[in-house]
């Protein structure tokens, strides 16, 4: 599935990477704790959470992340605004709480699960 | 690390880049008895049925068995064929070719074109086949770019070789926090040094460099990158740690509140970088600072 699918499907908008919405997302990850994302956030996946200082912006980006949904309308930061400019990483941000957003990708078919499980169990 | 690069391929590539475009196909004004022989000669257990190429229908060997034990042989397929089955589009990405798979527990699709003309088919087997063709050729890729930093090493005449790379991280900054990993990053990457190893490194100074925004006056961060290794050191002027084993305990923080609530402080990082490198070292004296050396080989 790609980003601007999910814009669509829950109204999104979008503040940061307009450019950049035609990524594919290989699944969620929900945590407002950055070693959390760090450690565990695969790349290309879609990340839930509600911190909205500019710190968000490097760790999409040394995960390579495929965007950051800022829940319970929160706005970016400025300096966030500018660092996802330049390091092209979209921000898009809703009223939904994190709860909510995660329930809506779920509806929508985005996992977190492993293909290359799939390929062994089958 | 692998599952990540078997999703890339699913996203990269196409259905119609995996399928076997020589599909056998029927018509569907032809008897069921007709397909004994097809189904003998090929082993095939199902059939996709066309009219002008146009897709209409599918039919399995378990149609065919079920129409002869009722004597329906002179019957014509498109009678007894499965109507609207479930196909794949030649131009969508793998990804959803498997979650069909799981979904229906069929074991092969009829891929269309956006004429609903049959351009192909594709079972499991093929998607493994695909999968593994892909592995091979990003497995030759990586090989060529990871020679390079290694070519490098080769064509520099010395006795030693090593290119040291030193980035100064200034305490209690969180605007420029993660500035020096990320250059860093950007070097190595440069370096032509392999993705899994950039991103590893990334994770460990990113974590190292929050410590000691977090916690230090000043510090800095140097990576020497060898042929076979990069060996960072992270030296901070902060208060030491009192306690490592403590401090490596999984949730363990002194982080203060409100860098918490930045969402730093999880008591994770020093098991994130322990977890990315191949040796980890962790040295500090109460109230001089603290030194850490992590090292990732390059294979």
């Amino acid at each position: 599935m790609r980003l601007k699918e999910i814009v669509e499907s829950l109204s999104l908008s979008v503040i940061t990477g307009k450019e950049q919405l035609d990524r594919e997302i290989t699944g969620g990850y929900c945590s407002d704790l950055l070693s959390d994302v760090l450690a565990n956030a695969k790349e290309g996946n879609v990340w839930i959470t509600l911190q909205v200082h500019q710190n968000i912006v490097a760790v999409a980006s040394m995960k390579s992340l495929s965007g950051i949904i800022l829940v319970n309308n929160r706005n970016p930061d400025k300096d966030t605004l500018e660092k996802a400019e330049e390091e092209n990483i979209p921000i898009l941000t809703c009223p939904l709480s994190s709860f909510e957003v995660c329930g809506k990708l779920y509806q929508l078919g985005i996992r977190a699960y492993s293909i290359f499980h799939y390929l062994v169990q089958k | 690390m692998e599952d990540n690069i078997l999703k890339e391929i699913a996203y990269e590539l196409k259905v119609s880049s995996v399928m076997n475009p020589n599909v056998l196909a029927v018509s569907g004004d032809e008897n069921i008895g007709s397909l004994r022989e097809i189904m003998r000669d090929k082993r095939i257990s199902g059939f996709p049925v066309v009219e002008n190429n146009v897709l209409v229908g599918v039919i399995s060997l378990e149609d065919f068995i079920k129409a002869i034990i009722n004597k329906e042989q002179d019957i014509p397929i498109k009678e007894k064929m499965t109507k609207n089955p479930e196909t794949l589009f030649e131009d969508e990405p793998l990804i959803n070719a498997l979650n069909k798979f799981e979904k229906f527990g069929y074991g092969r699709f009829p891929v269309i074109d956006k004429d609903k003309k049959l351009t192909g088919i594709i079972t499991k087997t093929d998607v493994i086949h695909g999968f593994l063709k892909h592995l091979k050729d990003k497995y030759y890729e990586e090989e060529i770019k990871g020679y390079r930093v290694s070519h490098f090493f080769d064509d520099v005449l010395a006795d030693k070789k090593e290119i040291t790379l030193e980035y100064e991280i200034m305490g209690g900054n969180f605007k420029k926090a993660g500035d020096a990993s990320s250059r860093l990053k950007r070097t190595i990457k440069m370096l032509g040094i392999h993705p899994d190893i950039t991103r590893r490194l990334a994770i460990a100074s990113y974590e190292a460099e929050m410590n000691v925004v977090i916690f230090a006056k000043k510090g800095r961060i140097k990576a020497i990158v060898f042929k076979d290794k990069i060996e960072v050191y992270v030296e901070d002027e902060g208060p030491g740690i009192e306690d490592i084993e403590k401090a490596m305990t999984p949730g363990f923080s002194t982080a203060p509140d409100w860098v918490r609530e930045l969402g730093f402080g999880a008591g994770m990082g020093l098991g994130n970088i322990k977890n990315c490198s191949d040796f980890f070292e962790l040295k500090s004296e109460v109230g001089l600072g603290t030194n850490l050396n992590f090292r990732i080989n390059i294979k």
